[in-house]
């Protein structure tokens, strides 16, 4: 801040008190002409206003603001670029990036500045990152025999994912169920991790370019793999369309973790198993979006969630 | 001796001269200060202008009025950041006007909303809230979906924000028509709710 404005800041507030403070002795004295105890001369329905001073408590109420107001202009930052004398403040603001972010509390703690913000948050990475840090260090397949780090999972699974997988983790449409083992990019712990740290984009393109027709045929094609009864002869011609598709789904439309590309034979559908919702995904694609936790959460919580979510599968 | 104070007390025109000046003190130290600082003036490395789609569904937002229920602000506590991610600072404001902090928290913030959920889980969610979250009590904003931009003021939009400081280059703002034409509501304001927060990296 510029000399000016600090300056500025402290005339105008310590003036302000001071002038409270006048404003108060002024309050206080005698001008209304009237003796002290004297009637006023109003009367209203028999009642008459009295020259009373102001009471004693209330007049010691404003001394003590003022008395307040400045010992705390005196500890805490107000004046300007004065910081008071405890040094404290509440967060580093005016940091530009992250990496500005980190550096200013590193600064802070450095010159011993108390800051309140990072002040609880050391606090809290001392009592909860050693529980973090002995989660991570064990593997999955062992951790979810833990109840403690499940239920912390829970905790942090429920803050931050059951929005788009629903509060039991059975996910909604487009949004997969997490506890039926069946894996768009593969359910073992690490692909798990894999997926919560890095997010995930699907990529079913549009294949409106078979038209109606054709599009008509590799759908009755697909609902036959997972057994469904549909006209034969769609289905023979949804077959050899079916070449297209067994790319990313494979000849056999088992799917392929890879690429995301779901299994079309298990009769477990994303985005819906009427003919209708399939046609649709064949006419528009799909794009299904999972965003990343690794900023958000850290390692050592994914972790944990990743434990959770494999338990759900894994009991 | 005459009552001084009898004057302020039966004359309101003058009482009322008297509250101004007695509050424009506090609006000179922490107001008027505030409007000069370099921290206040410069923007977050990250921070981009509003394209303008991102733009159209900024004033879908303040149109619809989410400011009463979802405020922009992720103050300084470990129990707000551990949910929404850094506080807020005031380098990526500098472009808002008027900023959209609000005061209010019915639904969450979204000062760091961007990138949380897809575009799917937003287009589901603001058709109606409770086919993905059920213990919601937010209103469904089915209309969205309905209404397509024109963006005949766009352009001007994005002129006015750029006479205000925001960098929009001419070929912004000869776009900005077209860029919006034809797009629904709802991808605006998803496309303005995809890029919040998103600037301090």
């Amino acid at each position: 801040m510029s000399s000016f404005w600090s300056i500025w800041i402290s005339i105008i507030s310590l003036g302000t008190i001071m002038g409270c403070f006048l404003l108060l002795r002024w309050c206080l004295k005698n001008k209304t002409g009237v003796t002290e105890g004297d009637d006023m001369h109003h009367e209203f329905d028999g009642i008459v206003e009295i020259n009373n001073p102001l009471p004693k408590w209330w007049t010691y109420l404003f001394y003590a603001c003022i008395v307040w107001g400045l010992a705390y202009l005196a500890l805490y930052p107000g004046l300007g670029n004065f910081e008071g004398m405890l040094g404290w403040k509440s967060s580093n603001q005016g940091v530009l990036t992250l990496e500005e972010s980190r550096a200013a509390v590193a600064k802070a703690k450095a010159e011993g500045k108390i800051v309140q913000y990072d002040r609880e948050i050391a606090h809290a990475k001392q009592k909860y990152d050693p529980i973090f840090d002995e989660y991570a260090s064990r593997p999955i397949p062992e951790l979810i025999n833990d109840p403690e780090a499940l239920k912390v999972g829970q905790r942090l699974f429920l803050q931050n994912c059951s929005q788009c997988h629903g509060s039991d983790a059975r996910g909604q449409l487009g949004f997969p169920n997490l506890t039926d083992n069946d894996w768009l990019y593969g359910g073992t712990p690490e692909k798990i991790k894999e997926t919560l740290l890095g997010g995930r984009s699907g990529q079913m393109p549009s294949w409106a370019s078979f038209g109606e027709q054709g599009v008509k045929e590799v759908v009755a094609y697909t609902l036959s793999l997972s057994g469904r009864e549909v006209d034969a002869g769609l289905k023979a011609a949804g077959e050899s369309r079916f070449a297209t598709c067994s790319a990313c789904h494979g000849s056999d439309g088992k799917g392929n973790q890879m690429l995301g590309a779901p299994n079309l034979t298990d009769n477990i559908w994303l985005y819906g198993a009427t003919e209708e919702s399939v046609t649709e995904t064949v006419m528009n694609g799909r794009n299904g979006v999972m965003p990343s936790f690794k900023d958000r959460l850290g390692e050592n919580k994914v972790h944990v969630v990743a434990a959770y979510i494999y338990s759900l599968s894994h009991k | 001796m005459k009552n001084v104070h009898e004057l302020v007390e039966k004359n309101t025109g003058l009482l009322t001269i008297f509250i101004l000046i007695a509050i424009s003190f506090g609006a000179m130290v922490e107001i008027a200060p505030l409007m000069f600082q370099q921290h206040t003036m410069t923007p977050v490395k990250g921070l981009k202008p509003y394209t303008a789609l991102q733009m159209e569904g900024r004033d879908i937002y303040i149109r619809e009025g989410c400011v009463g229920c979802h405020s922009q602000m992720v103050r300084p506590f470990r129990a707000e950041t551990e949910r929404y991610g850094h506080y807020s600072v005031a380098g990526e404001s500098v472009w808002e006007r008027p900023f959209l902090w609000g005061s209010k928290r019915t639904g969450p913030d979204l000062a760091r909303v961007g990138g949380r959920y897809s575009d799917d889980w937003h287009f589901a969610h603001l058709m109606d809230p409770r086919s993905v979250v059920p213990e919601s009590n937010m209103p469904g904003y089915p209309w969205l979906a309905e209404n397509t931009l024109t963006g005949e003021l766009t352009a001007k939009k994005l002129e006015t924000f750029r006479s205000l400081g925001v960098p929009y280059t001419d070929e912004d703002i000869a776009g900005a028509k077209k860029a919006v034409e034809g797009k629904t509501e709802i991808q605006a304001l998803i496309a303005y709710l995809q890029s919040l927060g998103t600037a301090l990296k």
